[in-house]
């Protein structure tokens, strides 16, 4: 008899709360943040063995960005000193709030309902109104379209935010963070290869988005993830943040999705509601400028602060 | 079917078999190029031989093609990385590390 399917997942649970105990456990900056980049990835194969592959996709494709990010700042601001050990009440305190925040989510999670409420049917029911074949991006851009809405928005708060963490003198400048004097040999010929091809899977993840797994989001963190490869190799420079056809570029993608929900008050019944007859090209339109909008928004937040010339020696 | 079922187990098998050497080498290698050796022999031949052991599983053209066009690209990625590493060690220059090579040398002696 074969034993049970299940025990294939025994490794992957195994590495994934060992990676969790040494990410907590270990005391540089850096391989915190390696490690968390790799139980990322581990987290992605979690998700795909439990058939949520939308998930898996962005949590592989924003994770590995993610990692860039904070192995970036990292290296900005350096390892910490360390400070006097902490006294043994505040020990005491912080393990006692730590077991009440375990204790309670172990509570919540073993008292829910059986079976778990869950609104599969409801979008199954209503998925053919939207012409899309995948739920999730059926609940995405039309059930759910102000969550949606606002997380596109939230990207590009983040990058005014960055922004506006630059120096005074350096406004209008571009950034900087990814600027290095003599790339690697190896790395401008990735960069000369690569591109190409993450630019086809890119857009082909935002096309197949619509009814199988993928989407803006996956789409446009793989489109940014080879716009920073390029900047990384000197091949071109992040464009400066003067620049009138970013900022565009950045904003098209919520603006769209305003202008087209603001239209529905009039075309449909509802605010972020689509005339029936154009609710297919209408969602296109704004997966589309959404792609474009996470890519700039992300691979701008690699780039960093803009910053003036480094002065050479 | 029976015997593209037996090929791929063996091949997936095998191309674990280099994972597993790989991960061995990186643990216990005594300085870093050679641990990046090991790492680079088990990217490329260890998914190598997982990749021709599914090819028999895959459908035709597509699920063929995509798990060719993957294992090119780890190739092609896992090179220049490899290659990357080993420069800016080269750059750093050598750096002793008595420690871990004590270990290894003991531990390669004990374990053979």
């Amino acid at each position: 008899m074969l034993p049970d399917p299940r025990l294939a997942d025994l490794p992957l649970v195994v590495a994934l709360l060992a990676l969790a105990l040494w990410l907590i456990a270990t005391r540089h900056d850096r391989s915190a943040i390696i490690g968390f980049t790799a139980y990322g990835l581990i987290v992605a194969i979690v998700w795909v063995r439990l058939g949520a592959l939308d998930v898996a996709l962005t949590e592989a494709a924003l994770g590995g960005i993610m990692g860039l990010l904070l192995l970036m700042a990292a290296a900005r601001l350096g390892d910490a000193p360390d400070g006097p050990p902490p006294t043994w009440p505040l020990r005491v305190l912080v393990g006692l709030l730590c077991g009440a925040v375990t204790a309670g989510l172990a509570v919540l999670v073993l008292t829910l309902p059986e079976p778990a409420p869950n609104l599969v049917a409801a979008v199954a029911e209503q998925q053919s109104a939207t012409a899309l074949k995948n739920p999730v991006a059926a609940v995405l851009v039309a059930f759910r379209a102000v969550d949606t809405l606002l997380e596109s928005a939230v990207l590009a708060l983040a990058v005014i935010g960055l922004w506006s963490v630059g120096a005074d003198a350096a406004w209008g400048e571009r950034p900087r963070a990814l600027d290095s004097d003599a790339p690697d040999p190896a790395l401008v010929l990735l960069a000369r290869l690569l591109p190409p091809v993450g630019l086809v899977v890119g857009v082909h993840l935002f096309w197949t988005g619509a009814d199988h797994p993928g989407g803006p989001f996956q789409a446009g963190a793989l489109l940014a993830a080879m716009v920073a490869l390029v900047w990384l190799a000197r091949l071109g420079a992040p464009p400066p943040v003067r620049s009138r056809l970013t900022r565009v570029g950045l904003m098209l993608g919520p603006l769209v999705f305003l202008l087209i929900g603001l239209a529905g008050v009039v075309a449909a019944d509802a605010y972020l509601a689509y005339p029936e007859a154009l609710t297919k090209p209408l969602i296109l339109l704004i997966e589309a400028a959404k792609t474009l909008s996470v890519a700039v928004a992300l691979a701008l937040l690699v780039a960093g602060p803009p910053a003036l010339p480094r002065a050479r020696p | 079917m029976i015997w593209a079922d037996v090929f791929t187990v063996v091949l997936v098998t095998a191309g674990a078999l280099f994972f597993f050497a790989g991960w061995v080498g990186l643990m216990r290698f005594p300085d870093s190029l050679s641990r990046l050796h090991a790492l680079s022999k088990a990217d490329n031949l260890g998914l190598g031989l997982v990749v021709v052991g599914l090819l028999a599983q895959a459908s035709w053209p597509y699920g063929v093609l995509k798990l060719i066009a993957l294992w090119l690209l780890v190739i092609l990625v896992g090179g220049a990385t490899g290659q990357m590493l080993a420069g800016a060690l080269h750059a750093a220059g050598p750096t002793p590390e008595p420690d871990r090579r004590g270990d290894a040398a003991r531990d390669a002696g004990g374990t053979r």
